[in-house]
C-alpha cells in the first residue's frame, strides 16, 4: 500500500491541515517535554477517576471540538457567500458539511452538557464521585478517541461526505467505497459505549447516592435534567448502537440491511437513525433547561416558579421525544395516516416545552434580576428559543412540511434550538460553574463583549436563512449564485463571522481571567446568591467533594443553611473517607479499542483482532483488578478544610 | 461509597458499592432490552425478503433448535442452583453447577454453530439476503452474548476458587447470573418468534 492510498493529497486547504496538526503536536511534546510536564499529565489527568477533572477534560475536548466544527461552518459560509470564488470543490464541501453536523452533536454539545453534569451533579446531590468513577474515566477515554478518530478522517483516508444523518443507499459500500463512511460509524460507535456508559453511571449515582434526607423531588433541577436525560440515553443509544452495527456489516462484511440488493430496505436506516436521533436532540436539550432553570432561580433570587411541573414536563418531553421521529421524513411516503399521527405527537412536545417557558418568565416576574453573564445567556435563549419553537411547530405539521423539507428554512430552525437552546446553555453553564472548577471568576466585561457579539452574530446569521428557505434554497447546495439568493447568504456568513469573533473573545476570556481575575475566596461565588449544594463547598473544591455531608430535605437547601449561619462541615462528624485509586487502565484499554476502530474503519482486519485482544486482555486485567481505593484520614480532612474554611 | 455495611442479608447486597452496582447492571440490561428489541425489529422488517436465497421454512428444523433451547433453559436452572449455593456459602457447590452450567452453554454454541454452517451450506449467508442477514445478526448477537458470558464466568469462578465468597465475589457472580438468565429470556424470544413463526410461515 503506498502513502497516498491513506493521505489525503491534492487540496491546498488539507496540505495546511497537515502543517498545523503537525506543528501543534510538535509543539505540545516539546512544551511538554521542556517543563518536565508528562509525568504530571500522567499522575493527575490522564489516570484520574476524580468526576471533577474528567469533566474538565470533557468540557476542553467540547471546546476544541467546537472550534473545528465552528472552521467548517466559517469554510461553508464563505464558499455560499462567494460561489464563484472557487473556495471549495463540491466534494470538499460535502464533507464538510457531514463533519460539522457530527462533530457539533455527537462531539461538541454531547460532551459538553457531559461534562457540566460530571463536575455539578456529585456536588449538587452531596455525593463524594459517581458510583462507578472508573466506569467513568473509560466513558471519556471513549468519547476521546471516537472523537479522534473522527477528527483524523480528513487528513488521513478522506472523510465522510453522506451528511451527519447519513442515510442509506448513499453511505453504503456501493455508493461510498473506501474509508470515510467508516469513520463516521466507528468514531460514532466507539464514543457511543461511553455515552451509554455515562448514562447508566449517573443515573445509578443520583438514584443511589443523594444526600440522608433529599428525595428525588428536593433535588435541583440541573440534577434532575440529568436523571431524565439520562434514561432517554439508556433507551436511545442502544438503537444507535444496533443501526451502527448493521451498516457497519453491510459495508465490511458484504451484508444486505440497508442495500438495494437482496431486498435491503434502505429506509429503515433512516427510521433506525432518527428513532435515536430525535431522543438524541432532547438528550442535548434537557439538560440546557436545566442549567437556565438553575441560572435563572439564582439571578432572579427566588425560588424556580413551578418546580414540580418543571419536573413533570421533561418527563414528558422525554416521553414523547421517542414518539415523533417519523416527523424527519415525512416526505419519505409513509401515508395520510402515519404522518398525522406523528404530525400531532410532535406539535404535543410544544406544550410541556410551554409550561417550561411560562415558568422561567413567572420566575423572573417581579424579581431583582441582577444581569451577570450566564444570565445574559439564559434571557437571551428564552425569545431565541422561541423563534425556533414555533418554526418547530410550522415544519411538524405534515403537509406543510413537503414545502419545508431540506430547505433552509429547516436549517435555520434547528440552529435556532441548538445554539440559542444547547450552545447558550454550555456558555451560560461553563460561566456560572467556572469559579467551582478553577476557584475564579470569568472576566464579566470580556464576556460580555463575547456574549453580545455570539448574541447578535448568531440572529443576523441564522434568521434571514429562514427566508432563503422560504425562497426555496435546498439545504446542503454547493452552488449558489442564483441572484435572489445572494444578499442573504452574504448578511448570513457576515453573522457567522460574527459568531466566530463571539467564540474566540470567549476562548480569550479563559486565558485573560486566569491570568488576571480575582481568587476566589468563598465557595458561593456569585455575591451570595448559590441556592443548592455545589455552593456550598469551598473552592477549590477539595477532591473528596464534602468533608462531612449536610442533611437535606427541602428544595434549595443551601438558602436555609445561610439563613441559620450553618455550614455542611461539621469537625465533631468527621469520619475516614474512603476514595478510589486513579488508574490507567481505562486510557489504555480505549486506546486498544481505538485501535480496532481504526483497523476496521481501513479494513485491515489483523489490525482490528490485535485491537480487540489488546481491549480483551484489559478487561481481564480489570475483572483480576481487587484495588478497593483507600481511605483519607480524618487528621488530613481536617488539615484540608481548616486550610480552606480560613478556620 | 459509605463504608458502613449491613451485618444480614445477602453478601452481594450487603455494602453500597454491591448495591449500586447491581442495580447499574439492572439498567444495562434495560439497555440490552432495547438493543435486542431493536434487532427483534429489524428482523420482522425483514421477514420474507429472502431475495434468491432458501426460505426459512425450507431450513428451519424442529429437532435441533428444540436441543438447543433445551440445553439453555436447563443452563437457567442450574445457573439459578449456583446462585443458590452461593447464598449458603457453599464454593464448591457454586462451582459444581456453575461448570455444569457453563457446559450447557458450550453445548448450545455448539449446535448454534453447527446450524449456522448447515444453513451456509444451504446457499443462506450473512450476505444473500437481506432477511438471512438480519436472521444472522439477530440469532449471532445473542450466540456473541452467551460466548462472553462463558469467558466472563470462567475468570470469576477462578477469582471465587482465589478469594472465597467475599461481598465483591458475590456481587459478580449474582451479577453475571442475572445476565445469564436475561440470555435465556432473549432465546426464547428468538425460539418463538424466529424459529416457530419462521417454520410455519
Amino acid at each position: 500500500m503506498h502513502i497516498t492510498d491513506i493521505l489525503v493529497t491534492g487540496e491546498p486547504i488539507i496540505y495546511a491541515a497537515m502543517v498545523s496538526i503537525a506543528l501543534v503536536t510538535v509543539a505540545i511534546v516539546f512544551l511538554l517535554t521542556y517543563f518536565k510536564k508528562w509525568g504530571w499529565l500522567w499522575r493527575e489527568w490522564l489516570t484520574t477517576v476524580d468526576h471533577k477533572k474528567i469533566g474538565i477534560m470533557y468540557i476542553l475536548s467540547a471546546l476544541a471540538m467546537l472550534f473545528r466544527g465552528g472552521m467548517d461552518a466559517m469554510m461553508m459560509r464563505v464558499q455560499l457567500a462567494f460561489p464563484n470564488l472557487g473556495f471549495l470543490d463540491s466534494q470538499h464541501y460535502n464533507e464538510i458539511f457531514t463533519t460539522h453536523g457530527t462533530i457539533m452533536i455527537i462531539f461538541m454539545a454531547m460532551p459538553f452538557l457531559i461534562g457540566l453534569m460530571n463536575i455539578i451533579v456529585p456536588l449538587q446531590i452531596g455525593a463524594r464521585d459517581f458510583a462507578f468513577p472508573y466506569l467513568n474515566a473509560l466513558s471519556f477515554w471513549s468519547f476521546f478517541f471516537g472523537a479522534m478518530l473522527f477528527n483524523i478522517s480528513f487528513v488521513i483516508g478522506g472523510s465522510p461526505d453522506a451528511g451527519w444523518t447519513s442515510y442509506t443507499p448513499l453511505s453504503g459500500a456501493a455508493m461510498s467505497p473506501g474509508p470515510g463512511q467508516n469513520f463516521y460509524l466507528m468514531g460514532l460507535q466507539l464514543s457511543g459505549i461511553g455515552t451509554l456508559a455515562t448514562g447508566i453511571n449517573l443515573m445509578v449515582t443520583i438514584l443511589k447516592m443523594r444526600a440522608p434526607g433529599m428525595k428525588l423531588f428536593h433535588m435541583p433541577i440541573f440534577t434532575w435534567s440529568t436523571l431524565v436525560t439520562c434514561f432517554i440515553i439508556v433507551f436511545a443509544f442502544p438503537i444507535l448502537t444496533v443501526a451502527l452495527a448493521l451498516l457497519t456489516i453491510d459495508r465490511i462484511f458484504g451484508s444486505q440491511f440497508f442495500t438495494l440488493t437482496g431486498e435491503g430496505l434502505p429506509m429503515m436506516w433512516a427510521n433506525l437513525f432518527w428513532m435515536w436521533g430525535h431522543p438524541e436532540v432532547y438528550i442535548v436539550i434537557l439538560p440546557a433547561f436545566g442549567i437556565f432553570s438553575e441560572v435563572i432561580a439564582t439571578f432572579a433570587k427566588k425560588r424556580l416558579f413551578g418546580y414540580n411541573a418543571m419536573v413533570w414536563s421533561m418527563i414528558i418531553i422525554a416521553l414523547l421525544s421517542f414518539l415523533v421521529w417519523v416527523h424527519h421524513f415525512f416526505t419519505m411516503g409513509a401515508g395520510a395516516f402515519v404522518n398525522s399521527v406523528f404530525s400531532v405527537s410532535t406539535m404535543l412536545i410544544a406544550v410541556p416545552t410551554g409550561v417550561k417557558i411560562f415558568n422561567w418568565l413567572a420566575t423572573l416576574y417581579k424579581s431583582k434580576i441582577e444581569f451577570t453573564v450566564p444570565m445574559l445567556w439564559s434571557l437571551s435563549f428564552i425569545p431565541s428559543f422561541i423563534l425556533g419553537g414555533v418554526t418547530g411547530v410550522m415544519l411538524g405539521m405534515a403537509a406543510a412540511d413537503y414545502q419545508f423539507h431540506n430547505s433552509y428554512f429547516l436549517v435555520a430552525h434547528f440552529h435556532y434550538v441548538l445554539i440559542a437552546g444547547t450552545v447558550f446553555a454550555c456558555f451560560a453553564g461553563l460561566v456560572f460553574w467556572y469559579p467551582k472548577m478553577f476557584g475564579h471568576k470569568m472576566n464579566e466585561r470580556i464576556g460580555k463583549w463575547a456574549f453580545w457579539l455570539f448574541f447578535a452574530g448568531f440572529h443576523v446569521c441564522f434568521f434571514p436563512q429562514y427566508f432563503l428557505g422560504l425562497d426555496g434554497m435546498p439545504r446542503r447546495l454547493f452552488i449558489t449564485n442564483i441572484a435572489e439568493w445572494l444578499p442573504l447568504n452574504i448578511i448570513s456568513t457576515v453573522g457567522a463571522f460574527g459568531m466566530g469573533l463571539g467564540f474566540a473573545v470567549f476562548v480569550y476570556n479563559i486565558y485573560y481571567s486566569y491570568r488576571y481575575s480575582e481568587r476566589e475566596t468563598t465557595g458561593d461565588s456569585w455575591n451570595g446568591n448559590g441556592r443548592t449544594l455545589e455552593w456550598a463547598t469551598t473552592t477549590p473544591v477539595p477532591f473528596y467533594n464534602f468533608a462531612t455531608v449536610p442533611y437535606v430535605d427541602e428544595i434549595d437547601p443551601y438558602v436555609r443553611m445561610k439563613e441559620e449561619g450553618k455550614t455542611t462541615f461539621d469537625e465533631t462528624k468527621l469520619k475516614p473517607i474512603h476514595m478510589p485509586s486513579y488508574t490507567g487502565q481505562p486510557i489504555i484499554m480505549m486506546s486498544f479499542l481505538g485501535l480496532a476502530s481504526f483497523g476496521l474503519i481501513f479494513e485491515w482486519i489483523p489490525v482490528a483482532i490485535a485491537g480487540l485482544i489488546g481491549g480483551v486482555v484489559m478487561m481481564i486485567v480489570r475483572s483480576f483488578d481487587y484495588d478497593d481505593g483507600y481511605y483519607v484520614s480524618v487528621e488530613e480532612i481536617k488539615r484540608i478544610e481548616r486550610k480552606a474554611r480560613g478556620l | 461509597m459509605a463504608a458502613e455495611e449491613l451485618k444480614t442479608g445477602p453478601l452481594e447486597y450487603r455494602s453500597q458499592e454491591g448495591r449500586m452496582g447491581i442495580l447499574g447492571f439492572w439498567i444495562f440490561l434495560g439497555a440490552e432490552v432495547v438493543l435486542f428489541a431493536t434487532l427483534f425489529a429489524t428482523y420482522a422488517v425483514l421477514f420474507g425478503r429472502t431475495a434468491d436465497a432458501p426460505t426459512p421454512a425450507e431450513l428451519f428444523e424442529p429437532g435441533i433448535v428444540l436441543i438447543m433451547t433445551f440445553l439453555l433453559l436447563t443452563s437457567s436452572f442450574t445457573c439459578g442452583l449456583a446462585v443458590n449455593e452461593m447464598r449458603k456459602g457453599n464454593t464448591k457447590g457454586l462451582t459444581i453447577w456453575m461448570v455444569i452450567t457453563l457446559a450447557l452453554g458450550v453445548a448450545f454454541l455448539g449446535f448454534e454453530i453447527y446450524e449456522f454452517v448447515h444453513y451456509a451450506h444451504e446457499g443462506a449467508t450473512l450476505q444473500s439476503s437481506a432477511y438471512w442477514s438480519a436472521f444472522f445478526v439477530l440469532a449471532g448477537t445473542h450466540g456473541l452474548h452467551v460466548t462472553l458470558g462463558i469467558g466472563w464466568a470462567i475468570l470469576l469462578l477462578i477469582q471465587i476458587a482465589k478469594r472465597g465468597l467475599t461481598n465483591k465475589t458475590s456481587r459478580k457472580f449474582f451479577v453475571i447470573s442475572l445476565y445469564w438468565h436475561f440470555l435465556d429470556v432473549i432465546w426464547i424470544f428468538i425460539f418463538t418468534s424466529v424459529y416457530l413463526i419462521g417454520m410455519v410461515i
